[in-house]
């Protein structure tokens, strides 16, 4: 009676064993998991969760090469129009069904109505049709260069494969199950929307034979169970860490950095040499003063890198001067158009505003007053904009006001805006074709709409180029003539490391765009 | 009794409707758009008008409005606009941490904070009341982030004797739960024990000068019977009053400790939701609060007829 009366007792008392002997790797990411489709929006966060449970036909490697994933082999005709895929064995979704060239078909044509570079890919596609239940064809109006990258990027909005019964979903709308056939299983019924998302191992899973690389190669799902936990406070995420609760934190604060690279057991680790974030800072081509090309060109001498880069970053080893618009690091990196980055001159910056036609009206600058990068990126450049005399309207938002204000074409004084500060990730604009902010296709292009068709048809140049010395050439040319049009002008590349328990996980996949917990094993 | 009690439950029908009036229209003219948000970084104008025709919120506004209270009138909060999770599921997740941070918080108040105050009302203007009232304007003055982070460092980081974050659910075990609730219980507890104990303080000030705790003393009954059968029971209405005030208060949210210590409560939710413009989840919650605040208002209300006979209604 006295025993079974302890034995309740201490049942009570201890966490459920089954739990504890699990192999559950908890990481602290960005921002929390709230969106499940990742077609639907092109936050990175759903981005993960994508990869984490979806699987892609392609992934691109380190070098940006696209390698084959789901796609077991593939042909591409002499003439570039015809490409076939058949896919490989093994492949089955969550709920057990095998994966089908219908479920793939439906997947890409969604994938291909919603995101910017899945447009651009099914704007070259004639027809897509399914040979049997594991190959399927695709033909081209005519040849593209980007087709394979396209499907294998990492950046936002990943090729996800999808059952045809979520893949029918409307574009515009969420899908309502995430069931995917990649490495790890979403478990719907211990999410916690803000606070966790839970993903339990694919057992089922065949993961590829060759070696990660990037988002390419095995996808080996190296632990039981993820938690992804959401902890808006940093000072948190970094006790938790410091004292074990956490074994993976993906962006911990420069200020932190001196205090996670002394801790104990903690190892702070730089994820590759292009999956940095690169600074944009955004003018309205559609507003004056900047719909004039002179008065864009004038805010080149408002820029000093390293005064970005200091305020952000802080310490040099994770920071770069990057003068162009393509990743610096990356294949495509050139100085086509840099030398407007060469001189800081604020006198000169007003000068050559006035002789655009500026007489001193406001410049609406949207001041994001929550964002650990873009906010103090806004004060630099207001402090800068304020020293060459420039009256600046200065309109303090949080970020999520931000998004929604820079999507307004209207003047400034009608709740429109001039400038406005933001980043993209280093292995998407490594890609002159994947980095949709170097775009000038007018209204159709994002905020800022500049409008340029010349980079267009150099954007196009690069994906029908059929060489890499074409392809570099190319990305030079496109680099210049963008720079020139001042689609966005660039304030650095930051590379802030990841901070993990060296002790505990070991295996993380570097070099990816977005954050792979694939591959990582605990001890 | 039973006739005011439901005169009052009535009286609840339309404060919740001005409620209800009031969030969905301030939250519509307030800037933000939850499908800008939803559309992400790399969205064009055109994606971002699409997802805002699907999610319906491109029609007018009194349109939205009744399609939400039709909703309400059949039990239905909504979905989150994000999550496409119901806005009452959501509510429900976060309803476990939330009370039970509310009530091991008002424990470790009210434990501390009622001796406390008798103590210092007993020995008032002595050594030991100036202490006691120190220790507490010095409770309420103190940030909760600042003892918070004091208490992390010391007893998790350091020591290692506590989590520093995170909640465990009572099913998971009982010392687990109890574990991951002590740091936020003792840093959002002082501010709540400062401010019970100066209530109490004075109340028990004005109680013990009444002629029948004169004639208690006089009677010889002992000290420690004085002060709590009869002053302590007398001066109750205060004290309850604000630890009922206290509880309405930590169940609509103390974003804060929430987020100090990583708890997955109702405040965060509704920071959350108002950050994003998940405008569902934020019209349920203000909801659910004003019907929490209307409630625990009343109970307040009827206890006072318990703790003294002379109320009645």
């Amino acid at each position: 009676m006295m025993f079974r009366l302890f034995a309740g007792l201490l049942a009570l008392l201890l966490p459920l064993s089954a739990v504890a002997q699990e192999k559950v790797l908890r990481a602290v990411l960005h921002a929390d998991v709230r969106v499940i489709d990742p077609v639907w929006t092109t936050q990175t966060i759903a981005n993960i969760h994508g990869a984490l449970v979806y699987d892609t036909l392609f992934g691109n490697d380190a070098d940006q090469k696209p390698q084959p994933q789901m796609v077991g082999k593939y042909e591409i005709s002499l003439d570039r129009l015809n490409y076939s895929f058949t896919l490989r064995d093994g492949l089955k979704f969550h709920d057990g069904s095998p994966v089908t060239t219908r479920d793939v078909i439906a997947s890409l044509k969604r994938w291909g109505a919603k995101d910017g570079v899945g447009q651009r890919l099914m704007g070259y596609v004639s027809e897509m049709k399914a040979v049997d239940d594991k190959t399927f064809t695709m033909t081209l109006k005519e040849p593209y260069g980007m087709v394979l990258e396209s499907l294998g990027k990492s950046g936002s909005s990943i090729a996800a494969i999808m059952r045809e019964k979520e893949a029918l979903t409307d574009p515009q709308q969420q899908v309502k199950e995430s069931i995917g056939s990649g490495p790890f299983i979403f478990a719907k019924d211990q999410w916690v929307p803000g606070s966790k998302a839970v993903y339990l191992k694919n057992k089922d899973y065949v993961p590829r034979s060759e070696p990660p690389s990037s988002f390419a190669g095995a996808k080996i799902p190296g632990v039981d169970r993820i938690e992804l936990i959401w902890m808006p406070d940093p000072q948190t995420a970094m006790s938790a860490l410091v004292n074990g609760e956490i074994d993976f934190w993906e962006n911990p604060n420069t200020d932190f950095q001196p205090m996670l690279e002394k801790a104990k057991g903690i190892k702070l680790l730089k994820t590759g040499k292009i999956d940095s974030t690169q600074g944009m800072i955004r003018l309205n081509h559609l507003q004056p003063p900047f719909d004039n090309i002179k008065a864009r060109q004038a805010m080149y001498y408002l820029i000093n890198q390293e005064d970005y880069l200091r305020t952000i970053v802080g310490d040099p080893r994770y920071y770069k001067v990057c003068p162009g618009l393509l990743t610096c690091g990356g294949p495509y990196e050139n100085d086509g158009g840099t030398q407007w980055m060469k001189e800081y001159n604020p006198k000169k910056a007003l000068q050559l505003l006035k002789e655009a036609g500026y007489k001193g009206e406001p410049i609406t600058v949207l001041a994001a007053t929550d964002h650990n990068t873009i906010t103090p990126a806004t004060q630099v450049l207001i402090q800068a904009m304020r020293e060459a005399g420039i009256n600046v309207d200065v309109q303090s938002m949080d970020w999520g006001s931000v998004v929604t204000r820079r999507a307004k074409k209207d003047p400034p004084a009608q709740g429109g805006w001039n400038i406005f500060v933001t980043t993209s990730g280093g292995v998407g604009s490594a890609n002159p074709v994947l980095h949709t902010w170097i775009g000038a296709s007018c209204d159709k292009g994002l905020f800022g709409w500049p409008c340029d068709p010349e980079v267009e048809k150099l954007r196009n140049a690069f994906g029908m180029a059929s060489t890499e010395d074409e392809r570099k050439k190319v990305a030079k040319e496109l680099q210049a003539r963008a720079m020139d049009d001042v689609v966005f002008l660039p304030f650095g590349q930051w590379d802030i490391p990841l901070a993990y328990r060296a002790d505990r996980i070991s295996g993380i996949v570097p070099n990816t765009g977005l954050v792979v917990l694939w591959g990582i094993t605990k001890k | 009794m039973t006739a005011y009690i439901i005169r009052r439950l009535f009286a609840v029908i339309p404060v919740m409707a001005v409620v209800a009036l009031f969030v969905f229209f301030l939250l519509r003219f307030a800037p933000g758009d939850p499908a800008a948000i939803i559309a992400g970084d790399d969205a064009t104008s055109e994606a971002i008008a699409a997802v805002r025709a699907k999610l319906g919120l491109d029609r007018p506004v009194v349109e939205q409005f009744a399609v939400w209270v039709w909703g309400l009138a059949h039990g239905d909060l909504g979905v989150s606009i994000f999550s496409n999770l119901a806005v009452t599921r959501l509510i429900a997740q976060r309803l476990e941490p939330t009370l039970a941070l509310t009530l091991s918080t008002l424990f470790v108040a009210v434990a501390l904070a009622i001796p406390l105050g008798v103590l210092a009302a007993w020995k008032a203007r002595k050594l030991v009341d100036r202490l006691a009232m120190g220790f507490a304007v010095l409770g309420f003055a103190m940030p909760v982030f600042v003892l918070a982070y004091v208490l992390i460092y010391f007893f998790a980081v350091r020591w290692q004797l506590l989590p520093v974050q995170g909640y465990v659910p009572i099913a998971e075990g009982l010392w687990p739960f109890a574990q991951s609730l002590i740091l936020p219980s003792v840093a959002l507890g002082v501010t709540y024990m400062a401010l019970i104990a100066r209530i109490t303080r004075a109340s028990m000030l004005e109680v013990l000068q009444q002629d029948y705790i004169r004639t208690a003393n006089a009677k010889g009954l002992a000290t420690d019977r004085v002060l709590l059968l009869h002053a302590l029971k007398n001066a109750a209405v205060p004290i309850v009053t604000v630890i009922g005030i206290g509880i309405a208060l930590l169940i609509s949210g103390v974003v804060i400790t929430e987020t100090v210590f990583n708890i997955p409560g109702l405040g965060r939710l509704t920071v959350d939701a108002v950050l994003k413009r998940d405008y569902p989840i934020v019209q349920g919650l203000i909801l659910v609060f004003a019907a929490v605040k209307v409630v625990v208002n009343l109970l307040i209300d009827i206890s006072y007829a318990f703790l003294d006979p002379r109320i009645r209604y």
